[in-house]
């Protein structure tokens, strides 16, 4: 009992960590997409009023990014910075995986991984038709 | 309007989205839509994506202080990630389908819901006795009190669990991170202690507002140039607020903000009647 009251502990800390780095890195990440989207096209017109839905993968969209990135768009960079941002709760939910995994909670080792595979279905919904 | 204009405005808007947000306890996002859509005039679908990225960086922000004091109850908040995700995918789906002018008037409505709910007196409850259900969840757990750890008990586990599987789907269907929804799921059907629930909220949204968020991505909702000053604007926004509600009695401010936010809810829903969104 006082083992696993030790482990719960260290879990919070590290999660508490995380949550915090992951956000204050994704949104540095954006700020200076913002800098580098503003410096280039700060004099253009916005064109916001109309939704224009566009199914892209997002196998496709984070390969869109990389290649956004080596030419230093700026758009590419805030979005690379909105990606890390929703790695941060998808690297929690890694973490607490490991830690039940380690605290024998299999019980909680199911419950993580259901919640997985309904992340990944929303990957798998969102194109595609 | 340029863009260096439109992302000024934004930036402005989204600090003070932020600011009423944190001190009305309803969060930034809530308070975005309705400036973004009626104000800026930009689609609702649009907002919905901006408003959600930021409701993953303030709800991951506070929530980091909540884990580290060992308030917030991971087990529940995982467990009842099931529903709340679950409940997400579906509502970012429908708002693919949805027609705007719904959307608008779902979300005033959501909005009035909210504010009037943040101003109830809040009963703190505390239960000794679990259902069996929650025991074999290893829900029942303790949190840090001035005086000491205090156990707290968790009932009604299938009730909570639906009601977080509607606030997962309101969610990702208006791109709010719905605490209020979550809070009475957890407190007010879970008996479980308010700080506890609203700590646990809080954590659990990051993950809802992610798992829509994908999906929005996919679907083109999330733009760039619209995210980067409302998620900046937000945060620094809702940081500056949780200062100052440190400092003063927000009872007052909070029956303030609520009546600006019913009349932001109002002009969402008469827009979405009259077709304007």
């Amino acid at each position: 009992m006082e083992q696993k009251k030790i482990q719960d502990r260290d879990m919070q800390y590290i999660i508490g960590n995380l949550l915090r780095y992951g956000v204050w890195t994704a949104l540095s990440v954006a700020a200076v997409g913002g800098i580098v989207y503003l410096l280039r096209h700060e004099t253009e017109r916005i064109h916001y009023q109309t939704f224009i839905e566009h199914d892209v993968n997002i196998f496709q969209l984070v390969a869109n990014t990389v290649k956004g990135l080596v030419k230093a768009e700026g758009k590419a960079i805030i979005l690379l910075g909105i990606l890390l941002l929703f790695l941060t709760p998808i690297l929690r939910i890694c973490f607490s995986l490991i830690a039940f995994f380690f605290e024998k909670d299999y019980l909680y080792v199911g419950i993580t991984l259901l919640v997985i595979a309904i992340i990944c279905c929303s990957i798998f919904f969102g194109f595609g038709h | 309007m340029t863009v260096l204009t439109f992302t000024l405005i934004m930036f402005l808007g989204a600090l003070c989205a932020g600011f009423v947000g944190s001190l009305s306890g309803l969060g930034g996002g809530v308070v975005i839509i309705p400036l973004l859509t009626v104000l800026l005039h930009v689609d609702i679908h649009y907002a919905i994506g901006a408003a959600l990225v930021s409701v993953i960086a303030t709800s991951s922000g506070s929530a980091a202080a909540y884990v580290k004091e060992g308030i917030t109850n991971m087990r529940l908040g995982m467990f009842l990630e099931i529903a709340t995700t679950a409940g997400a995918v579906g509502g970012a789906l429908l708002s693919a389908i949805a027609p705007a002018p719904f959307i608008a008037i779902l979300f005033g409505f959501a909005l009035i819901f909210s504010a009037i709910n943040s101003l109830r007196k809040k009963e703190e409850h505390h239960v000794e006795v679990s259902s069996d259900l929650a025991l074999k969840l290893k829900l029942p757990s303790t949190y840090p009190t001035p005086s000491g750890l205090m156990a707290y008990g968790t009932k009604n586990v299938l009730g909570g669990f639906s009601m977080m599987a509607l606030a997962g789907v309101l969610s990702g269907l208006l791109g709010i991170g719905s605490g209020a929804f979550k809070v009475i799921a957890m407190d007010n059907i879970m008996k479980i202690p308010f700080k506890v629930s609203t700590t646990t909220s809080n954590f659990m949204m990051g993950v809802t507002a992610t798992a829509s968020c994908v999906i929005y991505l996919q679907k083109g909702y999330i733009e760039p140039g619209i995210c980067m000053p409302v998620v900046i604007g937000v945060l620094l926004g809702a940081m500056t607020g949780a200062k100052i509600l440190v400092k003063v009695n927000p009872k007052k401010l909070r029956i303030f903000f609520a009546v600006v936010i019913i009349g932001l809810a109002f002009n969402m829903i008469y827009n979405g009647i009259v077709d304007n969104i």
